[in-house]
């Protein structure tokens, strides 16, 4: 009996692991333009999807998007469902202290949006009573807690950016506060500039907000030092630029 | 009660179970619970759980009510739509039905531009009345169907016996068919609410934070991922426990022989 | 891109085929979720079989753990459960293959919800066949073991073709329950049918166009599952009497 049962779970085994077993990059499973979205296919799209592709082809892996649950992104990785994390997920020192971060390989500001019609300000004095959407277990998420909750007069989580988005053109909230360029692509939006404008980027707090971007590892995986130099390879020979080029009319690395 | 818990096999059981619950008081991360605002979250989140099963579940019953005599004795006019609505109901799932109508409502909004000066609009603003809409409806739904043999239960003989004493309609429906077929339904009900307390946690979707949605904050928060669960199942496996026992003492106070 | 967006889109090709069609997606979210919903169904009735029989005919401490089972899983919200057994059940099938020396295997997210589904419907259906085994009348048996069966033969020829007809309606419940909590795994990231719908209506922002789709598609299973348990239980209750009396 038990070699059966063996038996059936090393047939399993085969059935699901290939030969060199492929990466398994985690994707936040909700749209989050320019970075990762489905398209009408079902195949994953974005800026980040051809930086993933373009780190995958210099370092000879074979990767696989899995997309995930956002809320659920880091268990996923610690207990062994993916392998990567790959969802514009921020270092902080907070996360640093369950997982490892490669180097960053982008960075960009927070933003803060409004209503159309709105007069405030991107910091607390001018987000006094108002209502603040933001998405779960996000740098953002904690910076709102830090800065506005004690002034606001109430802070919504979402499950993804885009709930929240939708939200505030629905008129439930007042600000949403989200990474500037994924915000950016919603207020290009028809939806987006009927309802909303930027009221301006957050004052950065590198603590809270992090330190730019960077792949989900767990602690102590060897992959690290390979995805570090795939990334500084594509630094130097060209292949970043010519991605961001194609998505962006402006450099994403930050300083 | 006392003899069938002293049984050896029941003692070892439940000497392995203390063994298990010791190991899981000493051993596991429960640091988080030590904060204040958590704690606090925490019984927020459990009065919003308890808060939203009642409310709906008695305005869910409330409107059942009708869909179900519709059924059982209305016009065919008002009898199929109230087919239809408790099939379309029970036919798809609650998140879905919860998710039309806080996000498709909602994206409603900006088309009718004079509903923001409205009085209602601080309302309509929040998630509540949405979570409340769709899960009585849900009740609704369901609870029909169950009134609904609950109404063709009651004994024919009773209606006609009320009938030839002159009852006005309205007098044998509140005298004699409604009662008796609540009477019929109340263990049936009490199942029902813990089915709908087992529902709420689908709010916390919409930004509610009941006590899955102040679980799902905790764990993103501290990264921990067994520990708040398991106070969560615990917190529900009481309230069911308390839900139970209350509509068991209801039956006892309700005489439960029909005739 | 080279699809318009989605507010010029005329509901059709939003829910066609097309480059610009979202209706390969949904489709093939519906066939996820019936795939799961059937999975999780079978697997669940195996239990339900093995916890009916456990609960009656079992050991006192097998009709205690049974209990315990049933009980837990009936007062537990599906949606938690499937969060915790989410993590634990590859969590733990790993550190119990790796305690014995193999590798970690990386169950398949299909499997995964397969197993935490069958693992609610386990409990529901353990109650449904414990009732309906023990509407059989004793009687028969009683004179099923008068004569000398065996109680594997009792259990063959007597008691699953006379508890057929009383577990039918019951059983048809939990296979509508079953296609319904497949709605609960997008929670957690599967991508099935409601998934499918709030991606492809959050990208286009057309609600009203998928949502209703959605809803039809699963109406569709409900109706045909009604229908086809409905023709289940007259050919189960085929010699008997009817149920008007």
């Amino acid at each position: 009996m038990k070699n059966l049962v063996l038996a059936a779970f090393a047939a399993l085994a085969i059935g699901t692991a290939a030969d060199a077993a492929p990466l398994k990059i985690g994707v936040a499973a909700e749209p989050y333009p320019p970075f990762t979205s489905p398209d009408a296919n079902g195949n994953w799209v974005g800026w980040e999807v051809d930086f993933m592709n373009a780190i995958c082809k210099q370092a000879a892996l074979e990767c696989v998007i899995t997309p995930t649950a956002w809320d659920g992104i880091i268990p996923a990785l610690t207990s062994g469902q993916i392998d990567v994390i790959m969802s514009s997920m921020s270092i902080t020192s907070e996360r640093k202290k369950t997982i490892d971060f490669s180097d960053k390989y982008y960075n960009t500001p927070a933003m803060i949006m409004v209503a159309k019609d709105s007069a405030a300000t991107p910091d607390a004095a001018g987000l006094t009573g108002k209502i603040i959407g933001v998405q779960v277990s996000t740098v953002h998420e904690a910076y709102t807690e830090k800065y506005f909750a004690p002034v606001a007069s109430e802070v919504k989580t979402y499950q993804t950016q885009d709930e929240a988005n939708q939200d505030l053109a629905a008129g439930r909230l007042d600000a949403a506060m989200a990474d500037s360029v994924a915000l950016q692509v919603f207020l290009d939006s028809d939806v987006g500039k009927a309802c909303c404008k930027s009221a301006g980027m957050a004052a950065d707090d590198k603590e809270i907000l992090g330190d730019g971007v960077g792949f989900g590892l767990r602690k102590g995986d060897p992959l690290l030092a390979t995805l570090n130099d795939a990334i500084k390879a594509i630094r130097a020979d060209g292949t970043y630029d010519a991605i961001t080029k194609t998505y962006f009319a402006f450099d994403v690395y930050g300083e | 009660m006392r003899k069938s818990l002293l049984q050896p096999h029941r003692i070892v059981l439940m000497a392995i179970a203390v063994l298990l619950v010791g190991y899981c008081v000493l051993k596991l991360n429960w640091s988080w619970l030590a904060e204040p605002k958590y704690q606090v979250l925490i019984v927020q989140g459990i009065w919003r759980s308890i808060w939203l099963t009642v409310v709906t579940m008695a305005i869910g019953m409330v409107l059942a009510i009708p869909i179900g005599l519709a059924q059982a004795a209305g016009p065919w006019w008002l009898a199929i739509p109230a087919r239809v609505f408790c099939t379309v109901i029970r036919g798809t799932p609650l998140l879905m039905q919860l998710w039309l109508v806080y996000y498709g409502v909602g994206s409603l909004f900006p088309s009718i531009p004079w509903i923001k000066d409205s009085a209602l609009w601080p309302i309509l603003r929040q998630a509540w009345p949405y979570a409340v809409l769709a899960l009585s409806l849900s009740v609704a739904g369901y609870e029909g169907e169950v009134m609904r043999g609950a109404f063709r239960g009651v004994p024919h003989g009773q209606l006609e016996a009320a009938k030839a004493m002159g009852m006005p309609r309205l007098a044998i429906f509140r005298r004699v068919w409604l009662p008796q077929a609540l009477q019929r339904v109340l263990p049936t009900i009490g199942g029902e609410t813990v089915l709908q307390l087992k529902s709420t946690p689908l709010a916390s979707t919409i930004t509610i934070m009941e006590i899955y949605g102040v679980v799902g904050k905790i764990r993103s928060n501290t990264l921990i991922i067994y520990e708040p669960m398991l106070l969560l199942a615990l917190i529900y496996i009481c309230m069911t426990g308390v839900i139970v026992l209350l509509f068991r003492w209801f039956e006892s106070r309700i005489p439960s022989r029909v005739a | 891109m080279s699809c318009l967006p989605a507010s010029q889109l005329s509901s059709l090709t939003l829910l066609g085929f097309g480059e610009c069609g979202w209706g390969a997606t949904l489709l093939w979210g519906f066939a996820n979720s019936i795939l799961i919903a059937i999975g999780a169904y079978g697997l669940g009735f195996v239990t339900g079989v093995a916890g009916a029989f456990g609960k009656l005919y079992g050991g006192p401490v097998g009709k205690d753990l049974w209990a315990l089972y049933t009980t837990l899983v009936r007062a537990v919200p599906e949606l938690v459960l499937i969060l915790i057994l989410y993590y634990a059940v590859p969590g733990l099938l790993n550190e119990l293959l790796i305690s014995l020396g193999y590798a970690r295997i990386d169950l398949p997210q299909f499997l995964t919800g397969v197993i935490v589904l069958a693992f609610v419907q386990g409990a529901y259906q353990t109650e449904v066949l414990r009732g309906a085994i023990l509407a059989v009348p004793q009687g028969q048996i009683e004179a099923a073991r008068a004569m000398g069966m065996s109680p594997f033969q009792v259990a063959r020829r007597i008691i699953f073709p006379l508890m057929t007809s009383n577990a039918v309606p019951g059983l048809g419940n939990l296979w509508l329950n079953a296609t319904k909590d497949t709605a609960l795994l997008a929670v957690i990231g599967f991508s099935e049918l409601t998934k499918a719908t709030f991606q492809a209506s959050a990208t286009t922002k057309a609600f009203f166009t998928f949502y209703p789709a959605a809803m039809a598609l699963y109406l569709l299973i409900s109706l045909t599952s009604m229908y086809g348990f409905g023709r289940i239980e007259k050919w189960s209750r085929k010699g008997q009497r009817s149920l008007g009396g």
